[in-house]
């Protein structure tokens, strides 16, 4: 089995396959399906400092191969995760990491300093691309200067790992990553999603509340592989790949383009097996390949 | 008497077991192949399918006002699964009945299944209507359209607790309503048409039963608009209702926070605190 380890930081993930904040719970929402022990990793929902209720209803709207939200990180706080999720989760035998958000840079540091102290829960996840907030998320994660000043802020107060969610709706992503590896992140993940809409032709109207939200699943996986694959050339920290991922191969080709390891995200919801189906298709490709190890391919790009 | 229907809450298996007042789920949710044994066209946009699992196993325990979620595999346009709710469940022969109508692209494929073929599924979902605890209990069903859908199976199961339940179905013309004969095994109904074709003419809240019965319970199904006008008669005449709700939604099992009410406790997701709510829960009513 060590040949599908990674390493993240201070994380050694038993394999590369992890599950993306938003679209996996804490974990426990898929326990009837999967055996959660197998995962590399559980990315669990955006927390914030503060309780937030999340955008009014219809926050989701099917597209082609994908699929546009507008939750606005519906969550109950992070005291509230501290107090009452995290004893529900913490014997799981994988890493869980807590996708951090918030409105203002110390929003974030406080989230983050809350969450120090609990012994299972070895990295953060900065999320700085959330697009469906009205307020920080996304505007963190679209200007250099802004991701490093929090990246800057967060990596003062939290000595565990420290992953940076991107996001994909700028120039040039591979100048973000940049930034906040020059301020500490141990990792960076991405893609978050894209901004998008969609429209109503009959009744004139848009189909979320928000007007725009973020679209994700298969739709996005060519942007997002070529987003890993400049990432993975401008920065020497691990990449944490993701975007449309449904099946191993997808998950290889993330790998091939430079991701040290994955995240499965809105897939679950088709298929809620299919992290451990991924997981069993990358062993295949060890296997038939002859690769001794999983780390034998990470930006391996044959060009 | 009506607690909070979580799978797995303890009171509830308790109450359960004890007194039987109170319907629950505790199965585990599954992701299983079923094959489509018949696929009935009932009129232009509603198909009946009766499907067991590829594997042969038994159904588990499912309760009316669950739900299932149909993977319409072959088709990239149509991304997410199609949420359905359970019809009947004839345990004699090991079938679930699907009622689906045709409102896009997902549906239209489903529909178009032959006998035979496979649907995959994530199922048993939801909290299920609530029985109450005395079978003297008056209890209407109220279904609209193709809403009518789960209250067949909660129709069948009051019976079979021993309750006389009636129902009140409604529809634009004769031809909406569906399966009035499955219906007529379980108690009365009354029918309402918009176009008079069938029953009273008019909507369901206008029908003339409602003036004439007092009922203590009333389930509804349909569209919003219906279903906001019975629960509006049931607030003013002092009656529990509960209402089934369809919001869109993704995953069907709480993870994706697409398809979340606002209720009394501020925004929870209709495919794991419901689909049924008291109308009490919703903020319908001021």
């Amino acid at each position: 089995m060590d040949r599908l380890k990674v390493t993240i930081g201070d994380l050694e993930l038993k394999n590369p396959v992890t599950t993306a904040s938003g679209t996996f719970g804490y974990g426990s929402e898929y326990a009837d399906f999967i055996d959660l022990n197998r995962l590399g990793g559980i990315f669990v929902k955006g927390t914030t400092l503060e309780p937030r209720e999340g955008n009014d209803y219809p926050r989701m709207a099917e597209t082609a191969s994908g699929m546009l939200n507008a939750v606005g990180l519906q969550n109950k706080g992070v005291d509230y995760f501290v107090t009452h999720i995290y004893p529900t989760i913490k014997h799981y035998d994988t890493h869980i990491i807590v996708n951090v958000s918030g409105s203002t840079v110390e929003d974030y540091v406080a989230c983050a300093e809350k969450l120090i102290a609990l012994e299972k829960i070895p990295a953060i996840e900065l999320n700085i691309s959330c697009p469906n907030v009205k307020e920080g998320g996304m505007a963190f994660g679209t200007s250099a200067v802004s991701a490093a000043r929090v990246t800057k802020a967060v990596r003062k107060v939290y000595p565990k790992t420290l992953i940076v969610k991107l996001s994909p709706n700028v120039t040039d992503i591979s100048e973000i990553a940049k930034a906040v590896e020059a301020e500490g992140a141990d990792a960076v993940s991405l893609v978050n999603t894209f901004l998008g809409m969609a429209i109503d032709a009959e009744s004139r109207k848009p189909l979320l509340s928000t007007i725009t939200g973020g679209l994700s699943g298969p739709c996005i996986k060519p942007i997002a592989l070529r987003m890993v694959w400049q990432v993975y050339h401008a920065v020497n920290i691990p990449v944490i790949g993701m975007g449309g991922i449904s099946n191993w191969k997808d998950a290889i080709e993330f790998i091939l383009a430079g991701a040290t390891a994955v995240q499965i995200g809105t897939y679950n919801f088709i298929d809620p097996t299919v992290s451990v189906k991924v997981i069993e298709g990358i062993e295949n490709y060890l296997d038939r390949h002859n690769l001794r190890s999983i780390s034998e391919i990470i930006g391996k790009l044959e060009t | 008497m009506y607690l909070c229907r979580n799978h797995r809450c303890f009171l509830c298996i308790l109450e359960h077991v004890f007194i039987t007042t109170h319907i629950f789920a505790f199965e585990m949710k599954k992701m299983l192949d079923f094959i489509i044994r018949s696929n009935e066209r009932l009129n232009s946009r509603n198909h009946l399918l009766k499907v067991s699992p590829s594997t042969g196993e038994k159904l588990p325990p499912m309760f009316p006002g669950q739900f299932v979620q149909i993977w319409v595999d072959d088709s990239p346009a149509t991304f997410l699964r199609r949420p359905v709710s359970i019809n009947f469940i004839d345990e004699k022969k090991n079938e679930m009945w699907l009622l689906v109508q045709i409102i896009g692209e997902g549906t239209k494929k489903i529909c178009a299944r032959k006998e035979g073929s496979l649907l995959n599924m994530i199922f048993p979902l939801g909290k299920s209507f609530s029985i109450p605890p005395d079978t003297k209990t008056k209890t209407l069903l109220i279904g609209g359209g193709v809403g009518t859908a789960p209250l067949l199976f909660l129709g069948k199961v009051l019976k079979e607790k021993e309750f006389s339940p009636e129902f009140l179905l409604g529809g634009h013309s004769g031809k909406d309503l569906l399966q009035l004969d499955n219906f007529e095994k379980y108690g009365t109904v009354y029918c309402t048409t918009e176009d008079g074709t069938k029953g009273e003419k008019g909507l369901v809240t206008h029908h003339s039963v409602l003036q004439k019965k007092k009922y203590d319970f009333i389930y509804t199904c349909g569209p919003q608009p219906m279903m906001m006008a019975v629960a509006r008669y049931a607030h003013e005449n002092g009656i529990h209702c509960e209402v089934s709700l369809e919001n869109l939604m993704a995953c069907g099992f709480g993870a994706c926070l697409c398809c979340t009410e606002k209720t009394t406790k501020g925004n929870v997701c209709t495919c794991t605190e419901g689909p049924v709510f008291n109308i009490k829960e919703l903020t319908w009513i001021d």
